[in-house]
């Protein structure tokens, strides 16, 4: 076992990926020299050298569309957005090239691409550096969206993703980046798409995912002290779904918070409650409820704490649900 | 040299042009008359052969006939392309007509191992890197999206959103140079595309990583109705220049010309010398595709006068003067090329309609929980109707 941040779970499986699969390159600005401006690609440029780890141009779009290049030759690219407000150039190439090339080629061709971006706030920063734009990326098919929310998850999903043959958007949780966790290397990983129960309760069921499990368990904590007993689900895939495992837990605790950074108006949490409403009805005691960014854009970071979901509103929420 | 006198637009090509200003006062009026850049060409719009300091061909007549061939077939599909889409067998066709040699010349230019990153109007290099053309059909009559598989003719699907190959090509061409092959890349665009953020990061990528790709660009100097004076104040194969790699405008009528230039630069990639742009300078004699009408933003004149520039009337008389060709091989051509069309014909409109539950295949490589669920759910639906004789029940998706 060996305790290690978020940033060096990724830094670690990184490298496996890289030492399994020739193939694997890893792309993106400051990704090489500079190890990435979150350290995760530290240390690789070095041991694999700059064909393998490549600093790029300054345009996001290029880098997904020479990756998407790359990986119809054959080649297994990782791309590096340096932080999520920064996508919207590639979007495009994301959407209408990447996630379309394989159903348009009539399964002809794969796109073995995994694009890495650091999402969420909480970490004081400047205007589009603290985004969390996962659903628009969900909304797409042809995609596989993902999210960790801890150190051995990071490790283990990176190196899942990478290895998987369609795209995926792996959203890595920033402001997470350098808490710690045990890793135990011989261990087997979970299903790159399955949800997790992070904590059992039976009174509710708090679905969550990225930088919010670690404040919904808090608000789990606090909830038990009051003698409440809330469920916790780690989403970890955005697309595909584990609804089953949502709904296992819904049609136990009757009740059902979904708590997320995004703004909650077209967010995932819609569409986790209608097939939860549409699943599982008649368990329901209480109307799925949303705990989430609100629909403004993304706040000055003094105000952040405002604006993303906290223990107190994640408990409100649950208040809201019991009362019904 | 060229006759140019009938030309209706010169292109602007000086560093600093004038700038004129409509009577509003803005910009827009169009650039001043500036002089002709260098145009390689090998054969005058009257076929006669004329050298060049750097280019040149010397082929065999078998060589010289397969050109003619593949200009006059192209042509002829098209054509019945156009026919097909009036009689309602096809939602769309972009037509290629006037730029048969920019692609015929281009796309003989290619070796086996080079790789192909067309738009959507690239029929005539589709039939050099034996694309069927029925598959072509098959993606503007709504049966595909493209349908062949890119990795057996080296030739990429179409591209509509525009410019966006381009990084694919040359994320494509950054493998080759990964891999040590001694292939090339080509991307094909257009004048409108010489605009797009994609087509310029291209570039920039090519030239940092010096990647083995060849930008062609069919100059047809129409984007739908703008002109590419709206593109570009400079002739765009001096846009190169910025980004650090060679430039050349090829006459893009010119069949041979177009082949020696793309030839040149294919092997200059090959060698490891890195990008190159062409310049192919043509001219889109048809609409934008067949629900545009050219006669909204374009004077009949200027149609005219690239009339008499024509790439295959002219590389025909070439032919002729040189004895590589006689009339009864031209008739011979003429029969095939309506053989041709007449299977094409006939294949466009016994192509199937995809089976209903088809359009869940191939979405993933991986299995997919939620599009399973929708593909089971769909068939449920489908097969309720089953026995109602409504034409809904009872397909089959083409995969398990």
């Amino acid at each position: 076992m060996t305790s290690i941040t978020l940033v060096k779970g990724l830094n670690m499986g990184l490298r496996k990926a890289l030492e399994n699969d020739q193939k694997v390159v890893i792309m993106g600005e400051d990704v090489g020299k500079h190890g990435g401006v979150f350290r995760v690609t530290d240390g690789l440029q070095k041991d694999f050298g700059e064909d393998r780890v490549i600093d790029t141009p300054l345009a996001e779009s290029g880098i997904v569309g020479t990756a998407i290049g790359l990986a119809l030759r054959g080649y297994r690219p990782v791309c590096e957005i340096q932080f999520d407000g920064f996508v919207f150039p590639a979007f495009n190439q994301i959407v209408s090239q990447l996630a379309k090339m394989r159903y348009r080629a009539d399964g002809h061709v794969t796109v073995p691409l995994t694009i890495r971006i650091p999402f969420g706030g909480h970490i004081g920063a400047v205007e589009h550096h603290s985004e969390s734009p996962e659903a628009y990326f969900m909304h797409t098919a042809g995609l596989r969206v993902v999210a960790c929310s801890n150190p051995v998850d990071g490790y283990w999903m990176i190196q899942q993703a990478v290895a998987s043959d369609d795209p995926v958007i792996f959203f890595e949780p920033k402001g997470r980046y350098w808490e710690k966790a045990e890793l135990d290397e011989s261990a087997t990983p979970d299903p790159l798409h399955s949800a997790r129960v992070v904590r059992q309760g039976n009174d509710a069921t708090i679905v969550t995912y990225g930088p919010t499990v670690r404040v919904c368990l808090d608000a789990a904590v606090a909830a038990e002290e009051e003698g409440r007993s809330l469920e916790v689900i780690d989403l970890r895939s955005l697309s595909p779904l584990d609804i089953e495992a949502v709904c296992a837990s819904v049609r136990r605790t009757g009740r059902l918070i979904v708590a997320h950074e995004a703004p909650v108006f077209g967010g995932s949490g819609a569409e986790i409650a209608a097939r939860v409403t549409e699943k599982c009805f008649y368990s329901l005691e209480a109307p799925v409820l949303r705990v989430g960014g609100f629909f403004t854009p993304y706040p000055p970071s003094r105000i952040e704490d405002e604006y993303l979901p906290d223990l107190d509103r994640v408990l409100d929420a649950v208040d809201r649900a019991m009362a019904y | 040299m060229t006759d140019r006198s009938a030309r209706r637009r010169p292109p602007a090509w000086d560093a600093t042009p004038a700038v004129a200003t409509d009577a509003e006062g803005t910009l827009g009026g169009g650039l001043a008359p500036t002089p002709e850049p260098d145009l390689v060409q090998l054969l005058t719009p009257e076929g006669e052969r004329v050298d060049h300091d750097t280019y040149s061909v010397d082929l065999t007549t078998d060589q010289y006939r397969q050109l003619y061939r593949d200009l006059v077939l192209v042509r002829r599909i098209d054509a019945e392309a156009i026919a097909l889409q009036r009689q309602g067998e096809l939602g769309i066709w972009a037509s290629l007509l006037g730029q048969e040699a920019a692609q015929i010349g281009s796309g003989r230019a290619l070796e086996k191992d080079d790789y192909v990153f067309p738009t959507y109007r690239e029929h005539g290099v589709a039939w050099c890197r034996d694309v069927d053309p029925l598959h072509l059909l098959g993606l503007f009559r709504g049966v595909n999206l493209g349908g062949w598989d890119p990795n057996e003719k080296n030739f990429h699907l179409y591209t509509i959103v525009i410019g966006a190959q381009t990084l694919h090509a040359t994320g494509y061409a950054m493998g080759v140079q990964r891999d040590g092959a001694e292939s090339a890349v080509i991307a094909y665009f257009g004048d409108g595309a010489i605009s797009q953020g994609d087509v310029n990061e291209s570039f920039i990528w090519a030239s940092v990583y010096n990647a083995p790709v060849v930008f062609l660009c069919q100059n047809n100097q129409w984007a739908i109705s703008e002109p590419v004076e709206r593109q570009s104040r400079i002739p765009l194969y001096q846009r190169a220049r910025g980004f650090g790699f060679p430039g050349v405008r090829v006459d893009g009528n010119d069949v041979l010309a177009v082949y020696a230039v793309t030839k040149a630069a294919l092997q200059d990639a090959r060698e490891g010398n890195g990008p190159a742009l062409i310049e192919a300078y043509t001219y889109r004699m048809g609409a934008h595709t067949t629900t545009d009408d050219p006669t909204r933003y374009r004077i009949a004149d200027e149609v005219e006068a690239w009339k008499l520039k024509d790439p295959i009337a002219r590389y025909r008389r070439f032919l002729e003067q040189n004895g590589h060709a006689d009339e009864s091989y031209f008739t011979s051509i003429d029969q095939e090329s309506d053989e041709v069309a007449a299977r094409l014909r006939k294949g466009c409109r016994e192509l199937p309609d995809p089976a209903p539950l088809s359009l869940f295949d191939n979405a993933y490589a991986e299995p997919h929980v939620l599009l399973d669920e929708e593909r089971a759910q769909f068939a449920a639906y489908l097969d309720s109707f089953a026995g109602a004789d409504d034409g809904h029940g009872g397909h089959a998706s083409t995969e398990g």
